[in-house]
């Protein structure tokens, strides 16, 4: 299970001493170092207030983007396109942020991989029926989504690429055709799922021909519950 | 107004910024799903003062849910605006420079037309002057396709105009782009870009067709409230979706 870490200034002084990221970054800028809480203190006094606010306004609009389209925030490319002069007040500007995404917005912001500083926000109210329908447009594609959750979930979180296609064309969903629904089925499985971190999809090592199996995403990790499962697949077997 | 958020305020405003753009009806179908869900007290004639606690809350953040009369129908829709943005770089998240390009120019079109509306054909044709980066037709037209989708402008019968959406959403901006040329309705002071316009040449006051049917309704002879000539325009009739509230 991966480790979810919340991203939080709530450290103590000795804990949130600066650390060397391991993080790569492809066009040759300085690795993210996180600001001691006196640089923190030096930092702020350098902005104004108004200007502070403007930045935590650009983060949280930022943040929120990204993940109305289900991809990951890089912390790299927050602190590069974004926050720019005001790298050394990253923390403070971060925890308004979360304070904000929590209190005005019910989301919660979640580090679902370490090593790369990504993140997602999950949502802190419970999925209810009725605004489901309101977003209409991708709720079928959560109903397919869970179907496949489902399947794995009873696999004991692996499966094979061969059974998701099999149970799919049990339901109509071929992935061979184009779907009057879906579009492209194999394509919103292996790419638009996986890339919103619902699904992993990974090759099996030494097989040939090459197969690929399917596992649960760090989104679905933390966005969908166990029971929420069960539920569902209650429902279906009625 | 120092109320405090409660569940049913979030998911209302997440609900918001998925959809972006929702009429009076919807909004109060909402508002009364969120405070059934998490329980609260909801009052049907309360929904403005549910959302202004919320806008009191989006207003650090420089954002605010925000209502406007559609020019099509005369309801009123709310749509989630981003204050801080002023120009059309609120959408360089889903579109290129030169797409962006390509919707300022036709917003140009659009307000500088005396109808609120711009054909097709005249938009493709505007596709290989862009400064940016030239568009060849077939992909202008794939970019109207997707500004129609995302619910930018709307389309009828080949001619383009500016959605509800896009009038509240980008109001600051077409007003300080157009500050001279853009049309106000002389009823509600909003922009006015398909309206009604007095004949009288030392007038031309404009009025919105909603707002004509509002302000003419039940009058025997329509007069200018301007200049008092008669007003020569069909008066519109529009109907008035159930328990409207007048704000």
């Amino acid at each position: 299970m991966t480790q979810r870490k919340r991203l939080s200034n709530s450290q103590t002084p000795s804990q949130s001493k600066r650390r060397s990221d391991s993080l790569e970054e492809d066009d040759g800028d300085m690795p993210f170092t996180q600001p001691s809480s006196s640089q923190v203190q030096r930092g702020m006094e350098k902005f104004t207030n108004s200007q502070v606010d403007q930045k935590v306004a650009e983060v949280l609009q930022y943040i929120l983007v990204k993940d109305q389209k289900k991809i990951p925030v890089r912390r790299a490319d927050l602190v590069r396109n974004i926050l720019k002069d005001y790298r050394n007040v990253y923390p403070e500007i971060i925890r308004r942020v979360v304070q904000t995404l929590d209190q005005v917005f019910g989301f919660k912001l979640v580090e679902i991989d370490t090593k790369n500083h990504l993140y997602i926000l999950i949502n802190k109210l419970e999925l209810s029926e009725a605004t489901a329908p309101l977003n209409a447009p991708s709720n079928p594609k959560m109903g397919l989504l869970f179907v496949i959750l489902s399947v794995i979930f009873m696999k004991r979180g692996v499966v094979k690429e061969s059974l998701i296609w099999n149970t799919l064309k049990k339901l109509r969903v071929d992935p061979g055709e184009k779907h009057a629904l879906f579009g492209d089925v194999k394509k919103l499985v292996t790419d638009e799922f996986v890339r919103q971190r619902y699904l992993e999809f990974v090759r099996v090592p030494h097989t040939e021909p090459i197969e690929y199996e399917f596992r649960w995403g760090q989104r679905a990790e933390v966005e969908v519950s166990k029971a929420k499962i069960l539920e569902f697949m209650g429902q279906v077997s009625d | 107004m120092a109320r405090q958020l409660g569940d049913s305020h979030r998911r209302f405003l997440q609900s918001m910024m998925s959809i972006s753009v929702m009429d009076e009806q919807e909004a109060r179908a909402l508002y009364q799903h969120c405070c059934d869900v998490h329980k609260a007290q909801c009052a049907p004639d309360k929904l403005d003062d549910f959302i202004d606690t919320i806008n009191a809350k989006l207003q650090p953040m420089f954002m605010q849910i925000r209502k406007g009369m559609s020019e099509d129908n005369g309801f009123q829709y709310y749509v989630l605006v981003n204050m801080a943005e002023t120009d059309v770089t609120r959408m360089s998240s889903d579109y290129a420079d030169n797409e962006l390009e390509l919707f300022r120019k036709t917003i140009d079109l659009i307000v500088s037309s005396e109808n609120g509306k711009v054909c097709s054909t005249d938009v493709l044709n505007i596709a290989d002057t862009l400064t940016t980066k030239k568009l060849k037709k077939s992909e202008a037209e794939q970019v109207l396709n997707r500004l129609v989708q995302d619910k930018w402008i709307n389309e009828k019968r080949g001619e383009f105009s500016l959605s509800t959406r896009c009038i509240i959403e980008m109001e600051p901006y077409i007003r300080r782009m157009y500050e001279d040329q853009v049309k106000v309705c002389h009823i509600c002071h909003n922009i006015a870009l398909q309206c009604q316009i007095c004949d009288s040449p030392t007038c031309g006051i404009k009025i919105h067709n909603p707002c004509v049917a509002r302000y003419f309704k039940g009058r025997v002879e329509p007069h200018c409230p301007s200049c008092d000539q008669f007003w020569p325009h069909e008066i519109p009739e529009f109907r008035r979706p159930r328990s409207q509230s007048r704000r």
